[in-house]
Order: structure tokens, then C-alpha cells, then sequence
């Protein structure tokens, strides 16, 4: 166990740095080489040729590649300094240097957007758990009824329905208009109430649509392990029905819901970018949309960085729990 | 026990319905049938049959026959678990011990279930749950039925892992199924049914899983355990050679139904029933010289939806045209007597059938 968990974390940390290395040259090197200059898209397209040549001095992008990319790589643990003539700025650790709008270190943008793509992933995460898991595990065990039928129907529209949609359907109904909710965000830290009635919606929303592609899988796995042998030979032991499925059956659905919730956490926490569009939270998905739009490439790096350690650690943390659930995974 | 049981009779008379037989286990008139969209599959078609401690009856016949189905109707593994709106469709009456299954709370058949009755799987390696380890699905199969803590249920294991004869015991109790071979297993999944020192065991092809090897050593094991714990054993198997080896009495089924069923030494030795003959003439044997080509069962088994009227096995009988009047595709045969506690269900004549027996099919074999 513990050298499965030693092999996993090894990989791990070989696959951060694969990915800071190709996410870097895509996003660095590709408009080099397509001619397009990124220190005239940093000043400006009127720019003075001398502060053209400024910037390029400063950002390093007269430098060979390989110390492009390292600099890069050293600025994220170390921190990197800046200088051009008398121009010196120190970048401390983890510099993921700075917009090329704001000016802003992207460092900071990131932390205070982070907790808000977090708190909406993560509380959506235990509302479709909970709804989807056992809206699919009542479906599979009412198989073929009417409760199964409408419950599947409502998860074809969950499955069907956009974000855009559902969202401004739920902002229209609950916040415009019953006005039971101000849908503004409020941070955690000013306000507990604020900030619950600000994510509730955006919540059930995202929910809405995982939640229905969690009782589809849920429901097809129970039904697939409830023919499984070992699940007779749970009720020829004696034991009650309510063992059987919560803890025979149980265990062994949990298997493919876990590998979908890692992946499906981990890109929601790099941004999602419909959801915070809609209900306007400060997220990481609104802060990437903005920077596309900008050609704010720092930014749009460092919100990419930031989705693949998610996804990565995402995967990680799946991976740990897969081999406390199955032992078979244990061996290989 | 009276006198009767004593003497070992493990199949009883055929019975009309009347209320408390006197053996441990009598089947009578069991019907399970299962709704599907192509028609009404009728698995077991009214099965009688009955069955004394310390006996052991084997259940023969090809794949979809109706063993299995049997088997967990006794279990009422059919009832247990149901969801949605398909349901088997149970009928007859199953006497355990003076109890009527059918019609008993299912809750108090489920608590019979893995204590007075249990019951050996075929494929150990998807009969055992992947995720726990054996002793955990011992440990919780003991549990069930008796009130004690961890520790001494644990105890219990090492000592059914033990008498099953996996060695080291109390090391292999922590290990996972997939860390067992084969015939492990298949004595891992014995230490757990008998763990509650069931009275009636079920063994449904308990080594059709196995290689040939390791058959013979849980074909013993089973034996052993049923002269430790007087139990009575139901064998289910398309394969002669496990009967022979183990079974007081044998059951043959067809299409759902008996069709012949007697002492093992007379069903194997003067086998009244065309299809027995073909399952006779379809086992290899090593202990002949020169065999010629082995002689299968023309055709495939019967549709369950549709049986053939009359015999069920009349398409594929070769002597199907020798009785009057077609009777053979027309009227179902009852079940009669050809001997001592053994009967059989067919048209032909007795006189005719022990003269095809003797003169057409022995030789052969």
C-alpha cells in the first residue's frame, strides 16, 4: 500500500512538471512561432518601437527557449526577477509573472479567485452526490416503474439542459422573480448567510446537470453488480436486504462514481466557466474568460496551471481511494 | 425420526398435497415460472421431490433444465431481491423441517437462509464479493446468525478455513479471493455455507469451475463434511461422474420436470428414461477400453416458452414413434413406477423399455 501510494505521488510530481514545461511552450512559444509578437500585444498595437524593445528585454523574450522555460520554471518555486536597464522588478515565489492588462502579479488573481471556483465546485459536488447517487440507486431498485421512468426522464433533462438555460430559468424564478434570494456573491469570510445565499443557486444548477449524469451511471452500475453472483451469495449468507444493497452493492457502485467525481471535480475546480458567467461569481472560469477576451496570456497560463494540478491531484487523491476499495488495485 | 427415514429413503412417493410430511425436506408440485416479453418462461414445471438428513440426492440434467432454479427456489432466492415489476412466478409448497417456505414470512425464511439451509456456487471467483477478504465474508456469514463479537467469529473462520483444509488458516483468513486459486476458493466458499452447520447444503456444480484435479478433492471434501455433519446435500450437475461419486439418489430433469428419479445404483445401472440413456451414452469413461465415439443427445434442449407438447423430450427421442396413437406428442407422461423407489415418465412400455435397455443401449455404453 504504502509503496503504491510512493509510485503514485512519484508520477505525480513527474507529470507537474511535464505539464508546467508544454502548458509554458504552448502558450509562450506557439505565438513566436507564428509570428505574432507578444511584447507589441503587451504594449499596444501604437507602440513606441523603444518601449516595444523594453518589454522584450524585460519578459526575456529575446532569450533562448530553453531559458525561456527556465526562468519560467524557476520563477513558480523561487521566484524571478525582471530587470531592463534600470527597470528592476522582483517577482517572489510562485511567480507566474504579471497581467499584461492589469499589470497585477497573476499570483495573487489566482488566490483570490481560487476559494470561489472551490467552495462552487465543492458544494455542487455534495448535492449531486447526494441527489444523483440516490436518485440512481432508487431507480435501479424500482427498475422499470414509474418512479424509474420519471427519474430518468428528469436526468435526460438534466443531461440535455445548458447551463445558460437552467441558471437564468432558476436567477429569473427564485432571485427576479419570487425574490427569495439576492443572488450577489459575498465572500465567505464577510458573511456566512451571504455567501450560502449567493452560491445556493449557482449550486443547484451545476448539481442540476451532474446530478443527472450521476443517477444515469449510478443506476446502470447497481443494476449491472445487483446480477453479480456475490451479491446471491450476500442474501443466501441470510443477510437483510438493506445489507445486500447498502453494503454489498454499494461498495462495488462506488467504484466508477468515484472515477467520474475525480475528473469532473477536478476540471470544475479549474473554472466553471459557464456557471460563474451566469451567476457572475468571481471565479477562476470568469477570470480565464476575461483574459481570453484580453489576450491577457499570464493569466490564462497561470489559470491552466492551476486546472492541471487540480485535475492532477483530483486523479491522485482517486487513485488513493480506488486502492482502499478495491484491493485487487492494491497489487498492480 | 421414525423408522422410515431411518432406513434412508431420500426420495419419497410423489404426493398429493397433505400437510406435514414426515421428511426433512419434500419438494411438492413446485412451479417457478418467470415472465418475459417473448411468453411465460416456465423454469420448473411441477417438480416433486424429497430428501432425508444425511442424504444426498443429485439433481442431473443439461443447461437450462431447471436445477438451478430449483435450487434457489428452495433458497428463496427467487422471492428475495426482486425489483421492479418482473417477478417469478412461484407456486407448490417446500417443506423444511416441518416449515412451509413459500408461504412463510420471508423475513423468518431469511433468517433460515445461511443457517438451516445453504448453499455452494458454482464460479467461486464471482460468487465471493472482490472487495472483502474471506475471513471479513465468513466472519459476517457466522455473524448473521450468532450473536458474538469479531474475535471469536474470527476464530470460527480460521477454524472452518482450517477443517475445509486451506493451510495456514489464520494467515489466509486476511487474504482477498483473488489471492486464492481456484480450488481455494471453492473451499473458502464451503467454509463459509457450512459455517453455521447448516442442515441442508445445496451445492449447485460446486466443481464445474474447477480443473479436473481439484474436483476430485472437493467432491471428498464435501463428502467428509456431510458424514461430520449429517446434513442433507443437494448436488446440482450436467455431470454424471460428480453423482456418482456422491449421490444416494438421483434426479433427472428435463424441460423443467422430473423425469426420472431413483437410487443411484438403479439409475445408472437400469435406466428406465430415453433421455437418461442419452446422458449414459454422452459421459466419457475412462474406465473402458476402446471406447467408440461418444454418443450425444441429438438436437437441443426444449424452449421454455414453448415445451413440446406431450413428452418434452419427444423431438429428440429416437424411439418417440413406437407408441399408439402419437400419445408421445399429445399427452404429458406422468411419472410411474419401474422399480423399488425409482420411477420414470414415459410412454414406453416398461417390458419395452427394459428391453431396449438391455438389448440396444448397454452394450454400448
Amino acid at each position: 500500500m504504502l509503496a503504491y501510494l510512493i509510485r503514485r505521488l512519484f508520477a505525480a510530481a513527474v507529470m507537474l512538471v511535464v505539464i508546467i514545461l508544454v502548458v509554458f511552450s504552448i502558450f509562450f512559444l506557439v505565438p513566436k512561432w507564428a509570428g505574432v509578437d507578444i511584447a507589441t500585444s503587451f504594449v499596444g498595437k501604437q507602440a513606441d518601437p523603444h518601449a516595444v524593445a523594453a518589454v522584450r528585454e524585460k519578459l526575456g523574450l529575446s532569450d533562448p527557449i530553453f531559458i525561456q522555460v527556465w526562468h519560467f520554471f524557476k520563477g513558480i518555486f523561487v521566484g524571478r526577477t525582471y530587470s531592463a536597464g534600470g527597470d528592476v522588478t522582483h517577482c517572489a515565489a510562485p511567480c507566474f509573472g504579471y497581467s499584461f492588462r492589469s499589470e497585477q502579479s497573476v499570483w495573487p488573481v489566482l488566490t483570490d479567485r481560487f476559494p470561489v471556483t472551490l467552495g462552487l465546485a465543492l458544494g455542487a459536488a455534495v448535492l449531486w452526490l447526494v441527489f444523483g447517487v440516490a436518485a440512481g440507486v432508487l431507480s435501479a431498485l424500482k427498475r422499470g416503474t414509474i418512479w424509474d421512468r420519471s427519474a430518468m426522464v428528469i436526468a435526460l433533462g438534466g443531461v440535455s439542459l445548458p447551463i445558460y438555460f437552467t441558471g437564468l430559468l432558476s436567477l429569473a424564478i427564485f432571485s427576479y422573480g419570487l425574490n427569495w434570494i439576492n443572488g450577489q456573491y459575498v465572500p465567505l469570510d464577510q458573511s456566512f448567510s451571504g455567501w450560502l445565499g449567493g452560491m445556493i443557486l449557482p449550486w443547484i444548477t451545476l448539481a442540476f446537470l451532474y446530478a443527472a449524469m450521476y443517477a444515469r451511471i449510478t443506476r446502470a452500475t447497481m443494476l449491472e453488480i445487483l446480477g453479480e453472483d456475490y451479491i446471491r451469495t450476500a442474501r443466501a449468507k441470510g443477510l437483510k436486504e438493506q445489507v445486500v444493497i447498502g453494503k454489498h452493492a454499494m461498495r462495488s457502485t462506488m467504484t466508477p462514481i468515484l472515477t467520474m467525481l475525480g475528473m469532473d471535480l477536478g476540471a470544475l475546480i479549474g473554472g466553471a466557466i459557464l456557471t460563474e458567467t451566469t451567476f457572475s461569481l468571481p471565479g477562476l472560469g470568469q477570470a480565464v474568460l476575461t483574459a481570453i477576451k484580453n489576450q491577457d496570456l499570464p493569466i490564462i497560463l497561470g489559470v491552466t496551471l492551476i486546472t492541471s494540478l487540480a485535475v492532477l491531484l483530483a486523479n491522485l487523491v482517486v487513485d488513493i481511494l480506488y486502492a482502499v476499495i478495491d484491493p485487487r488495485v492494491r497489487l498492480s | 425420526m421414525t423408522e422410515l427415514s431411518k432406513s434412508g429413503a431420500a426420495v419419497g412417493e410423489p404426493t398429493d398435497a397433505s400437510p406435514a410430511p414426515t421428511a426433512f425436506l419434500e419438494v411438492r408440485d413446485l412451479k417457478v415460472h418467470f415472465p418475459t416479453d417473448d411468453g411465460l418462461v416456465k423454469s420448473v414445471d411441477g417438480l416433486s421431490f424429497s430428501l432425508e438428513k444425511g442424504k444426498t440426492l443429485g439433481i442431473v440434467g443439461e443447461s437450462g433444465s431447471g436445477k438451478s432454479v430449483t435450487s434457489l427456489g428452495i433458497m428463496g432466492l427467487h422471492t428475495a431481491g426482486q425489483y421492479g415489476k418482473r417477478k417469478a412466478q412461484i407456486s407448490g409448497e417446500i417443506w423444511l423441517d416441518g416449515t412451509e417456505l413459500l408461504s412463510a414470512d420471508p423475513d423468518h425464511v431469511r433468517k433460515l437462509r445461511g443457517r438451516q439451509m445453504s448453499m455452494i456456487f458454482q464460479d467461486p471467483l464471482s460468487a465471493l464479493h472482490p472487495y472483502y477478504t474471506i475471513g471479513a465474508q465468513i466472519v459476517e456469514a457466522y455473524r448473521i446468525h450468532h450473536d458474538v463479537d469479531k474475535k471469536t467469529a474470527r476464530r470460527r473462520a480460521v477454524e472452518m478455513l482450517d477443517r475445509v483444509g486451506i493451510p495456514q488458516p489464520d494467515k489466509r483468513v486476511d487474504s482477498y479471493p483473488h489471492e486464492f486459486s481456484g480450488g481455494m476458493r471453492q473451499r473458502a466458499m464451503i467454509a463459509m455455507s457450512l459455517v453455521n452447520n447448516p442442515e441442508l447444503l445445496i451445492a449447485d456444480e460446486p466443481t464445474t469451475a474447477l480443473d479436473v484435479t481439484v474436483q476430485a478433492q472437493i467432491l471428498d471434501l464435501i463428502r467428509d463434511l456431510q458424514k461430520e455433519f449429517g446434513s442433507a446435500v443437494i448436488v446440482i450437475t450436467h455431470d454424471l461422474g460428480v453423482v456418482a461419486e456422491l449421490a444416494d439418489d438421483i434426479l433427472v430433469m428435463y424441460g423443467g420436470r422430473c423425469v426420472e428419479r431413483g437410487p443411484a445404483e438403479d439409475v445408472f445401472y437400469q435406466p428406465r428414461h430415453p433421455y437418461t440413456w442419452g446422458l449414459l451414452g454422452s459421459m466419457p469413461r475412462l474406465d473402458r477400453e476402446q471406447q467408440d465415439r461418444l454418443i450425444p443427445v441429438k438436437g437441443s434442449p426444449p424452449s421454455l416458452i414453448n415445451i413440446p407438447s406431450g413428452c418434452a423430450f419427444n423431438p429428440r427421442c429416437p424411439y418417440a414413434d413406437l407408441p399408439k396413437d402419437n400419445v408421445t406428442r399429445t399427452v404429458r407422461p406422468e411419472l410411474a413406477e419401474v422399480g423399488t423407489r425409482h420411477w420414470a415418465a414415459c410412454h414406453l412400455g416398461k417390458e419395452q423399455r427394459e428391453r431396449i435397455w438391455t438389448e440396444e443401449i448397454a452394450p454400448k455404453l
